[in-house]
């Protein structure tokens, strides 16, 4: 019987950051070329891209590094 | 109010974190193979995954709106309860007190008890703690409804069964293993998810120097952005306390009581594989409690400056003509997020809610199987029928939670009671803990009643200040006072009396042999922990970085 060997827990924080980061990211290039109807304070910076960029990139980063690993 | 409004995507970021959580709770079943895996995630991992759970443990949403709230009404003297009040205590849980917890091979913290006194002191803390536990956990799941349904516009219901099946769900599955899991995702999610709302304040208002500029010029108390610099006088200071109260009550005997005894937290240290990783797992949280004021103090403080202009129209919400402070940030979070990071923040909320019913279910679970069950209803209980018996209580604790839920929502005030119920368990306790660490000759029949008389002091003090039986200033030894002044000084004298009858009913009872002490009583056990280390390997040097950096952030904000 072969022994199951357990992920690193940084492996789902990568993978649930680059996730989620990912889709904010596509989110605010979508409103670039669709403004939204409904306008935040300081919108104009573009929040989704820059904060869904470094969560994705955050996450990509611990995902990767962590892919192979078992505890 | 008008709902925040979820979008499509919202709805989407909001639903994979549920998938998310019981996908790892389905995949972490297949490596919870006996009653250690479950009730203490195997005793394998490292001090930072035990570091980071034992600190997100302990932060839930309601703690994230409470505080952010707190800071509009009391200013930042609210950070004491991230500083002075949480990390001295944290380092005298690492460096002295693990040694004892972890070397004794205890499940829980009322297991300590049992070997440190005896099996009636076990139950009783066993007891109080599973009832306070149960309480914080119902109160929590409805706030959480609150929030969402205040907010979100989501139905009360639906709210609270579908975050309580799921919490259910996964910790049913595979118990501490995926409630650290999803502790530390939660941590990852809060940052991400409401750290953008400092900066997005800095960002509007200008600097923080800024920020704080605009409350001392508008605020008619200075006092709202210093710590200590006011704190001789309770009337020049928002929180109408005396520095005594703070460093006595709150530095002391609270966060001493909370986070050195409270199963909740301390049942993460438990987890870790070996003494020196136990050691670290507070000491490293230590750093990361420090670090969320920025993210709690700064959007309470930004909320101050906003309502303070009128051009902004950020105003708090009003229920009945009286402010509602907890509407502080869901408002920051509406005013900056747009579509997509609403999801985020929205998430960010939900998995803090989640992960602090998670915590509270999992050392429920622990002590009512190890502490009243097997200790109790069925002493011969074999590892398996635990196993099975800590999935059980998982399920019943969630329902009373549930039914504590719907008992608070009839009675909204008990939410008030939160910091009132960790005065009646937690502080009489860390006296008990304290005198049963460090004194050899305190007795357990002098633990018992002296645990006994400081819980039910503190639970008289509280119900004759409730019933007007006399003037709370009696407690306090001040004019002035607010309801945090009074939680702090009732803590401090529930301390007092616990720790004064401990000592006189010790002298006069039958003491336990030394031999049956070593290995949990300071003086009669062999202290050389990790002494093959360098240094700066050891916890003691983390422990000094972290009071040096103590210090620093009190002296910066003074």
């Amino acid at each position: 019987m072969t022994e199951h060997k357990m992920k690193p827990i940084w492996f789902f924080v990568g993978l649930i950051l680059l996730v989620m980061g990912g889709i904010i990211l596509l989110t605010g290039i979508f409103q670039i070329i669709f403004p939204s109807e409904r306008v935040t304070v300081l919108s104009e910076t573009h929040p989704n891209i820059w904060w869904g960029a470094v969560m994705f990139l955050f996450g990509g980063f611990m995902f990767w590094k962590t892919r192979k690993q078992t505890v | 109010m008008q709902a925040i409004g979820l979008t499509f995507i919202d709805w989407i970021i909001i639903l994979i974190y549920f998938a998310f959580v019981l996908g790892i709770g389905w995949y972490l079943r297949r490596f919870t193979k006996n009653e250690e895996d479950f009730f203490l995630a195997g005793r394998k991992n490292s001090s930072w995954v035990a570091g980071l759970a034992f600190l997100s443990a302990n932060l839930g949403a309601l703690e994230l709106l409470g505080m952010t709230g707190n800071t509009f009404k009391y200013g930042m003297y609210v950070a004491h309860f991230y500083w002075i009040g949480a990390i001295p205590a944290m380092v005298f849980l690492g460096v002295y007190m693990m040694p004892f917890y972890y070397s004794s091979k205890i499940k829980s913290v009322p297991g300590y008890l049992k070997l440190r006194f005896d099996e009636k002191t076990r139950v009783l803390n066993g007891i109080a703690f599973a009832i306070m536990t149960l309480l914080v956990s119902g109160i929590n799941l409805y706030a959480m409804a609150l929030v969402l349904h205040t907010f979100l516009g989501w139905n009360w219901d639906y709210a609270m069964w579908a975050s309580a099946i799921t919490v259910a769900g996964y910790v049913g599955l595979s118990g501490l293993m995926s409630a650290i899991f999803t502790e530390i995702i939660q941590f990852f999610l809060i940052w991400f998810g409401l750290f953008l709302v400092s900066i997005f304040g800095i960002l509007e208002i200008g600097s923080l120097k800024e920020i704080m500029a605009r409350i001392n010029e508008f605020g008619s108390q200075g006092s709202f952005t210093t710590l200590w610099s006011t704190s001789s006088n309770p009337m020049q200071n928002g929180m109408l306390i005396h520095w005594g109260g703070i460093v006595l009550g709150l530095g002391f005997v609270l966060s001493f009581g909370y986070w050195t005894t409270d199963f909740l937290v301390v049942q993460r240290a438990f987890s870790a594989k070996d003494l020196r990783s136990a050691r670290m797992t507070p000491l490293l949280a230590s750093f990361f409690k420090m670090a969320l004021p920025f993210l709690v103090i700064l959007a309470g403080l930004i909320a101050i400056a906003l309502s303070m202009d009128t051009n902004s129209g950020f105003k708090l919400l009003q229920d009945g003509g009286q402010v509602n402070y907890d509407s502080a940030l869901p408002l920051l979070i509406a005013r900056y997020y747009p579509s997509g990071l609403v999801g985020l923040g929205v998430t960010a909320l939900l998995a803090g809610f989640m992960a602090g019913q998670a915590g509270n279910i999992s050392a429920f679970n622990t002590v009512w199987t190890y502490d009243i069950y097997k200790s109790v209803l069925n002493k011969k209980a074999t590892d398996s029928h635990l196993l099975w018996m800590g999935r059980v209580s998982t399920i019943v604790g969630v329902l009373i939670s549930l039914g504590t839920a719907y008992w608070a929502k009839s009675f909204p005030s008990i939410m008030d009671y939160m910091q009132a119920i960790f005065s009646w368990v937690n502080a009489p306790l860390f006296a008990t803990m304290l005198l049963g660490m460090f004194v050899w000759w305190i007795t357990p029949n002098g633990a018992f009643w002296g645990l006994v008389t400081g819980m039910a002091s503190s639970f008289f003090m509280w119900m004759a200040v409730k019933f007007h039986w006399f003037h709370e200033s009696i407690i306090t030894m001040s004019g002035v006072q607010s309801d945090m002044a009074a939680n702090f000084w009732r803590a401090w004298w529930a301390w007092v009396i616990c720790a004064v009858v401990t000592i006189v009913i010790s002298l006069f009872t039958k003491k336990k042999p030394k031999e049956e002490l070593i290995g949990l009583v300071k003086g009669l056990t062999d202290e050389k922990h990790d002494q093959h280390l360098p240094f700066v390997k050891r916890p003691e040097f983390v422990a000094i970085i972290a009071l040096i950096v103590l210090v620093i952030l009190n002296l910066l904000f003074w």
